[in-house]
């Protein structure tokens, strides 16, 4: 079973939400739209599930064109990112009210309410209303109203954004297990890169209203097409300076310099914008290939086990990103090294430079 | 100091009830008792006035006629509202805002304008001295009030209500009556209670488009104050009686208004 989206494309008056897209979703593992607010994440999945119609291109599913067939028919569940349940009615009813539109039978109804109230943990609530619920039981009643119907189409709009930290963990781990072997295509948006690393299977990244890159998460991860792409799958940012390749060596500045290794060793000499993660930037020197930064310290964040620090550099902010506690003192100039042989460069037109195109 | 913490509170309170205490009192007294003199409380104790307002039909018929094209008015006007406010919350057309403030515009003119075109027409026909004239008369001004109000409880609805229900498979009908109307039903609590009140308290064009079918309370006061003296007991146990459907339904919407000011909606 898959999802095509074949040039789809989305216009509203003289903007464009959605530029022409093609993209094949299937059934295994989740299926990630990355990007940030306002890339057009809500505006692809409303057009997945039949809720706005695209100006040009046609969307297929399971080799049939869906491309004019109302939500109501098209057999999709929708997650969104505020708990949005039905006010008036109780959890049961809640969850039972796809099954009782489709004009499902009582006691069919029933064990499926109960197996799935059962699966997200919402046996206790069903008698009560939404209103009376935490965050995370809303939004797993949500989320069972979602699953109940058995649809061959899972939309979930970023679901976790709206939860505190604790709950998301929480319902970040169960998700892949609530729609393991349901033979559903799960498609998945968000905005933090972290989610899309830890939830898996396939990630598209959207850059205003761009699909810039589709493939295995860790695959797409690791291998950007190109800066925007890059900036969209890294958090915290990633680093980017202009270089200039001269012979065998990369140049950031007079003074900063170091060889060209991987996929810029072959390419021609020129300006290009190198790319370096922030966990690539360490605070001590890890390896013998690592060059230092003399950077200004501007500010410092702890989170959890990471340390992440803020440093000038001529007139461009870096990120580094540590294990542990460092010490970092505020103001002052400290050493940051960066591993060269994880650097991404990009040419002038944005693209990455592969070994390959060399 | 601290002791004078109820000194304003309770003066707001005898100010605002002693128009209300002197109608009751009055309601109990002859009128020669009201005429002869300054009483604080009925010396003369007497129930009279009621039992003439509930024996005799040209006084209670009023109530009848009066509680009938409000009641009329106040299902056509949130009827008609509902889907009015549901296009102006939900979609964007050509001149919304400019049609949105149109209708509000209604609501300022006096009925007085309305008075003498509203008699010539609803007399060619033939629907002069009849509840539904007076009931069509009042949603001049109720139904923009109306539409104005649940436009502001339909806004605060979620728009992603409306897309789960889509998903989940309910037809638009089915959507608007069981998840949408209940979703938004303070909201028409306190349009009912405004169009309710308006329609109530309106004499001019009540008065204008009836005659003796269906003659208005207030109306009748007036006219009764005319012919027969000035029975002012009677008017007064009257006026006590006029209060009481106001307040009947502003109990039952009592916590529905505090959350339409909040909206700034009422």
């Amino acid at each position: 079973m898959t999802l095509e989206l074949k040039n789809v494309a989305k216009r509203v008056g003289t903007d464009t939400h959605i530029f022409a897209t093609n993209l094949t979703l299937a059934t295994k593992g989740f299926n990630i739209l990355l990007g940030a607010t306002n890339a057009g994440k809500t505006t692809l999945i409303k057009l997945m599930t039949g809720l706005e119609r695209p100006t040009s291109g046609e969307i297929w599913f399971d080799g049939k064109n869906v491309t004019g067939v109302s939500a109501q028919r098209r057999n999709v569940s929708l997650v969104h990112q505020f708990f949005v349940n039905y006010p008036n009615m109780s959890v049961y009813e809640n969850i039972a009210s796809p099954l009782r539109v489709a004009r499902i039978r009582g006691p069919e109804i029933e064990r499926r309410v109960g197996e799935t109230a059962e699966l997200l943990r919402l046996t206790p609530m069903l008698r009560r209303r939404p209103s009376e619920l935490s965050g995370g039981q809303q939004q797993r009643t949500a989320l069972a109203r979602a699953i109940v119907k058995d649809s061959a189409l899972v939309l979930l709009d970023e679901p976790l954004a709206n939860l505190d930290y604790k709950l998301r963990e929480e319902l970040r781990d169960e998700l892949p297990r609530l729609f393991e072997d349901r033979g559903t295509i799960v498609v998945y948006a968000t905005s933090e890169p972290s989610e899309a690393l830890l939830l898996g299977g396939h990630t598209a990244t959207l850059h205003e209203g761009r699909i810039t890159q589709f493939g295995a998460t860790a695959a797409a991860y690791r291998a950007p097409p190109d800066l925007a792409t890059a900036r969209v799958f890294s958090d915290p940012p990633i680093n980017a300076a202009a270089v200039v390749k001269q012979g065998g060596e990369v140049a950031l500045n007079a003074d900063v310099r170091w060889p060209a290794v991987g996929a810029i060793a072959n390419a021609p000499d020129g300006e290009y914008t190198v790319g370096v993660r922030p966990h690539f930037v360490a605070p001590a020197q890890q390896s013998e290939s690592a060059v230092g930064l003399d950077g200004r310290v501007l500010v410092t964040e702890l989170s959890g086990s990471e340390s992440v620090a803020h440093f000038e550099l001529g007139d461009q902010t870096w990120v580094a990103q540590s294990h542990g506690v460092q010490a970092y003192e505020i103001g002052e100039m400290h050493r940051f090294f960066v591993d060269v042989s994880r650097c991404l460069y990009f040419g002038a037109d944005g693209a990455l430079v592969t070994a390959a195109a060399a | 100091m601290r002791r004078a913490i109820w000194l304003v509170p309770t003066l707001y309170i005898v100010f605002l009830m002693l128009p209300i205490y002197w109608l009751l009192n009055m309601s109990f007294k002859t009128t020669n008792e009201i005429l002869g003199g300054f009483t604080l409380w009925p010396h003369d104790f007497t129930v009279a006035n009621y039992v003439t307002i509930y024996s005799d039909p040209t006084w209670y018929l009023g109530y009848v006629n009066s509680l009938t094209y409000v009641s009329l008015n106040t299902v056509i006007s949130v009827g008609l509202a509902l889907p009015a406010a549901y296009a102006f919350s939900r979609y964007r057309f050509v001149g919304d805002k400019h049609l949105f403030f149109w209708l509000l515009t209604n609501r300022m003119a006096p009925p007085a304008v309305f008075a003498l075109p509203f008699f010539q027409l609803y007399s060619a026909v033939n629907l002069f001295d009849t509840h539904i004239a007076v009931a069509l008369a009042h949603t001049l001004f109720n139904i923009p009030l109306a539409v104005w109000i649940l436009e502001g409880f339909m806004s605060g609805v979620p728009k992603e209500l409306d897309e789960a229900a889509y998903v989940d498979g309910y037809s638009f009908p089915r959507f608007f009556f069981k998840i949408f109307v209940p979703a938004i039903k303070s909201g028409i609590g306190v349009a009912a209670f405004f169009c309710f009140m308006f329609s109530w308290v309106e004499l001019l064009l009540a008065k204008t488009l009836t005659s003796v079918e269906a003659k208005p309370i207030a109306a009748t006061m007036t006219r009764t104050a005319s012919t027969a003296g000035y029975d002012l007991g009677l008017l007064a146990a009257a006026g006590c009686l006029t209060i009481i459907p106001g307040a009947i339904v502003i109990y039952f919407v009592r916590n529905y208004i505090a959350k339409g000011f909040a909206l700034g909606r009422v």
